[in-house]
């Protein structure tokens, strides 16, 4: 007799906890240890109120994902030249007195800001390495922190500058009462925005409201949804807003009411004290301010290829169709200035009083009004130090050199450079970071950065720049709790279905065994294992939610819902009642205009009031004569990010190809499917095209996520777009500008001859 | 009139996410290259470019294909070995495996290229409208796994009712005498106006 009993299937309730915009019930069906189906919320109604939490086919395919042969199975060392990927076994023993020895070591030789966790999402549960190793360094000295995220990065920074928040956000239950939707750079239907955002729309839809998409894209969502799509040039969008408020001045459409009572720097009569005339937001639009240039729409026609007539159709439109919602995705704020485009969007939303409404939409950053407490695990860094998330080649580079105007917080100057990195979970290291050839070149100079350290489930091409390489444990095989980061009032538990595999380990099993050879365990378990943590969670939890259920209860539904009986409407109360509630800023206004841009004193790069400010590697800039099309990283369906890059059912549920319009490929003699060069001086991307009358003419868009695969010459193979793209930070952000490229591309013969 | 159990498409609102697709192969453990329900993107148009503008025509849409369970099936027909069959009680079209040959011929007659070869036991294999769901009294995997819920299923008179009788839309083949068992609300730009 063998003591392998037949098991009948079990379902275990979990959600996944990757960087994902959305959160979603995932049932994992067990039999025998393995998990055979996966499924979503199929159970609880599908309500109106509350609509099923249905995953996508990311998690769907979560199979083919976590049973793949390339998963790596034992931690290992570093043997060739940092990112040649080539390693040695070895055990954890050893990597872990390997990692422990260089922490003291970098420690004590340079301090807390020498080490450095990198901006890594792959695992974006409330217990994930990130954190543990956050709250381990945080007892052992502290560490140099980071704020902004590389998704959202311009409009966190840019849109409290308008509002002083950046929960600009209406629930989406409340598009159903809007008149008309204006998606600017926002395709739900691929980047999953919240669960069910694209869903909410049709229902808006349905309810009666218009939806125009703005994007150079003919995207998911505007297929499926939109009754106008409008292409426009990447890195314009503030020339088309200011055009479009150019029109509502000139048309006298604007709630001047709602001006005057809220807002501050639309007119010159309603500027802060001692402002010099002609720096209102009304004279830059008209041209009778300092650049004496008004923003017509035949002005904006030039830079955003939108004809003139299309762009006054627009602003009549939402300034006569009130209520409307002008939302903006993340991708317009990604580019060399991308603060803008969220306060121009604010500023329309404004002007057409669209703004504490029902149906309205306040624009700008759009993240969540109403959020609910969530407990987490406590972490506090002695180390006061931060710099924004793309700021770290700098760091390592020459640190001591960076101080506030690099965007250095929390000290006036960094006192080292950086010289361990920890990349747990994520593949900003390289991959999802800009200038991949660059970085490389960075990144193997081992007297810079010291040590990388590097957790993950595949070799992907940050796991490759590794000196130590560890083996985690993925979403199926551990217990958490999990948030929607975009949208949604609810929490999911994440039950384990399988064991673990090989010698792939939990994050807080290996990290409790570095505190352990830091000296450490008792401060940082204080005792508990991993489920008295998430116990301590749902306590936390549950003192500021009374309605919240014990553990027990919240572990075995999965789920706990949040019931309102309205949705939420951002900045309702500063609206119906402004006397009682200002606006969090300075002046407790809409701040069309900000006194506080104004004091940074950098006109030019940040204006006080939203401008369109040209962007180098933009449609404006002369080098279009050498490389005249501009490139950009649309999100796909089958990626999160850079995750399942390497799943099979995802590549043949989409493949990885770029975007070329027929206008542009016809020029080039270039045929759908054909395999071809994408390059500028930063670098070559050999990819197949897709020739297609989805993109506009003079923009190609590479699926951002590829993981990068260089060959013996440094061409890139697989279509990683920052391969092409530039290293600079963003003038306020200090963030990524991921979609200013310029490129050209190339058949592939005519490469060879010009050789 | 018999049954015919029949699926419904709000194709008008497809946003070709793939995740009836990736559902359905996860549901019924398929292999890569083959797909019991398929996205079948079609697409065309052009611009016009005048000085610094651009003007567009753009159309695009997608068709969630899967078996639609015809009520004059041409499979059965081009069958050699009477492998294919109708069922009676609910119209369902299913491959008896036992007596399939793999010859292929099912796959070249049908309009949708429902039927895929397995390479593992030379047989065909299509989609059963998930029977043994249905048997539990719950809906297929792709209907239940479709985010904009444009998927559904229902008695194929019934549906027509409800949503008209349209079964064909621009860049399907013509599928007039075979009678497919799906009811489509058309995207705009995939019938003529």
């Amino acid at each position: 007799m063998t003591d392998t009993t037949f098991q009948e299937e079990t379902i275990i309730r979990t959600s996944g906890s990757h960087n994902c915009g959305g959160r979603c019930i995932v049932k994992a069906h067990v039999k025998d240890g393995r998990i055979v189906r996966i499924t979503s919320d199929d159970e609880r109604p599908d309500t109106d109120k509350r609509p099923q939490l249905r995953g996508c086919l990311r998690c769907r395919a979560y199979r083919s994902y976590l049973y793949h042969e390339d998963r790596l199975k034992y931690p290992m060392k570093r043997i060739g030249k940092r990112g040649e990927g080539l390693f040695e076994r070895i055990s954890w023993e050893e990597a872990l007195d390997t990692i422990a020895d260089h922490t003291k070591r970098i420690m004590a030789e340079y301090g807390p800001e020498a080490i450095y966790l990198s901006y890594a999402t792959g695992n974006a549960g409330k217990t994930s390495e990130q954190v543990w190793m956050r709250r381990l360094l945080a007892l052992y000295g502290g560490y140099l922190d980071y704020y902004g995220t590389y998704s959202s990065a311009c409009t966190n920074a840019a849109t409290p500058y308008t509002y002083g928040t950046v929960n600009s956000g209406s629930s989406r239950e409340d598009w159903v009462n809007s008149k008309l939707i204006i998606l600017m750079g926002f395709n739900p239907a691929a980047t999953i925005h919240g669960t069910n955002t694209a869903y909410y729309l049709k229902k808006a839809k349905e309810a009666g409201a218009k939806i125009i998409c703005i994007d150079p894209l003919y995207s998911d969502t505007a297929v499926a949804l939109a009754d106008q799509w409008i292409p426009i040039r990447p890195t314009t969008d503030s020339a088309l807003l200011d055009a479009m408020a150019y029109v509502i001045i000139t048309e006298n459409l604007q709630d001047q009411v709602f001006l005057d009572t809220y807002c501050l720097g639309f007119d010159e009569d309603h500027m802060p004290e001692g402002i010099p005339a002609g720096n209102s937001y009304k004279s830059y639009i008209l041209g009778t301010g300092t650049d004496q240039v008004p923003k017509t729409p035949a002005w904006a026609e030039r830079s955003t290829g939108i004809p003139r007539e299309i762009i006054i159709q627009l602003a009549r439109e939402y300034a006569l169709n009130k209520p409307g919602a002008l939302i903006q995705g993340f991708g317009p704020q990604r580019h060399a200035y991308g603060e803008q485009p969220p306060r121009s969007g604010a500023a329309l939303a404004a002007m057409t009083g669209n703004i504490g409404i029902k149906g309205g939409w306040a624009s700008g950053c759009g993240s969540p009004c109403r959020k609910q407490y969530v407990g987490s695990i406590p972490i506090n860094n002695p180390c006061k130090a931060a710099i924004s998330m793309y700021m770290w080649p700098l760091a390592i580079q020459k640190g001591t050199e960076l101080g506030k105007r690099e965007g250095v917080r929390g000290v006036d100057k960094l006192s080292a450079n950086i010289k361990l990195i920890f990349n747990l979970a994520g593949n900003c290291l390289i991959n999802q970071h800009s200038d991949t050839n660059g970085t490389a070149e960075l990144l193997g100079d081992e007297n810079l950065a010291q040590f990388i350290v590097v957790s993950d489930h595949f070799l992907t091409s940050s796991a490759k720049f590794a000196d130590i390489l560890l083996p985690g444990d993925n979403f199926m095989e551990r217990e958490d709790i999990v948030l929607p980061w975009s949208a949604g009032d609810y929490v999911l538990f994440m039950n384990k279905a399988v064991d673990t595999v090989y010698e792939c380990r939990n994050g807080y099993d290996w990290i409790r065994d570095l505190a352990e050879r830091l000296e450490l365990t008792a401060e940082f378990t204080q005792g508990k294992t991993l489920e008295d943590w998430l116990r301590f969670i749902v306590d936390e939890t549950r003192k500021e939610n009374p309605g919240f259920p014990s553990y027990e209860e919240f572990k075995e539904k999965g789920v706990y819902d949040w019931e309102y009986e309205e949705p939420a409407i951002a900045f309702k109360e500063q609206i119906e009642d402004p006397r009682h509630h200002p606006f969090p800023t300075p002046s407790g206004k809409i701040e069309f205009f900000s006194s506080r841009l104004w004091e940074l004193d950098k006109p030019a790069e940040v204006p006080a009031i939203p401008k369109y400010i040209p962007a180098w590697e933009g449609p404006e800039d002369p080098l279009r004569g050498t490389y005249p099309l501009q490139c950009i990283g649309h999100h796909t369906k089958r990626r999160v990010h850079s995750m399942f890059d390497n799943n099979d059912w995802m590549e043949e549920a989409e493949a990885q190809v770029f975007w070329i319009s027929i206008y542009d490929a016809k020029k080039r003699g270039i045929k759908n499917g054909e395999r071809v060069c994408i390059y500028n001086t930063r670098g070559k991307v050999i990819l197949t095209a897709k020739v297609t009358p989805r993109i506009m003419p003079g923009v190609i868009s590479i699926p951002q996520g590829g993981w990068w695969s260089p060959d013996k010459e440094g061409t890139d193979q697989r279509g990683c777009i920052n391969t092409l793209t530039k290293y600079q930070p963003t003038p306020l952000a200090f963030a990524n500008p991921q979609h200013t490229n310029l490129v050209e591309v190339a058949k592939l013969d005519q490469m060879e001859a010009e050789k | 009139m018999s049954k015919q159990i029949a699926f419904y498409v709000e194709q008008k609102h497809c946003m070709g996410c793939s995740a009836c697709q990736i559902a359905c192969k996860d549901k019924h453990n398929l292999p890569l290259g083959q797909n019991f329900r398929q996205i079948h993107a079609y697409e065309g148009g052009d611009f016009t470019i005048s000085g610094n503008v651009v003007y567009q025509n753009t159309y695009a849409y997608w068709i969630p294909v899967s078996c639609n369970h015809c009520v004059d099936a041409p499979c059965i027909a081009v069958c050699p070995s009477k492998a294919i069959f109708k069922r009676q009680e609910d119209g369902l079209v299913l491959i008896n495996e036992k007596s399939c040959i793999g010859c292929r011929r099912c796959f070249a007659v049908c309009p949708y290229q429902a039927p895929q070869f397995d390479a593992a036991n030379g047989k065909m294999k299509k989609c059963d409208f998930c029977q043994d769901l249905l048997q539990q009294g719950t809906a297929p995997a792709c209907v239940s796994a479709c985010p904009m819920r444009v998927l559904g299923y229902g008695e194929l008179s019934e549906l027509q009712k409800k949503y008209g009788d349209t079964s064909w839309v621009k860049g399907l083949p013509n599928t007039a005498k075979i009678k497919p068992a799906w009811v489509l609300v058309p995207h705009r730009d995939a019938v003529d106006v």
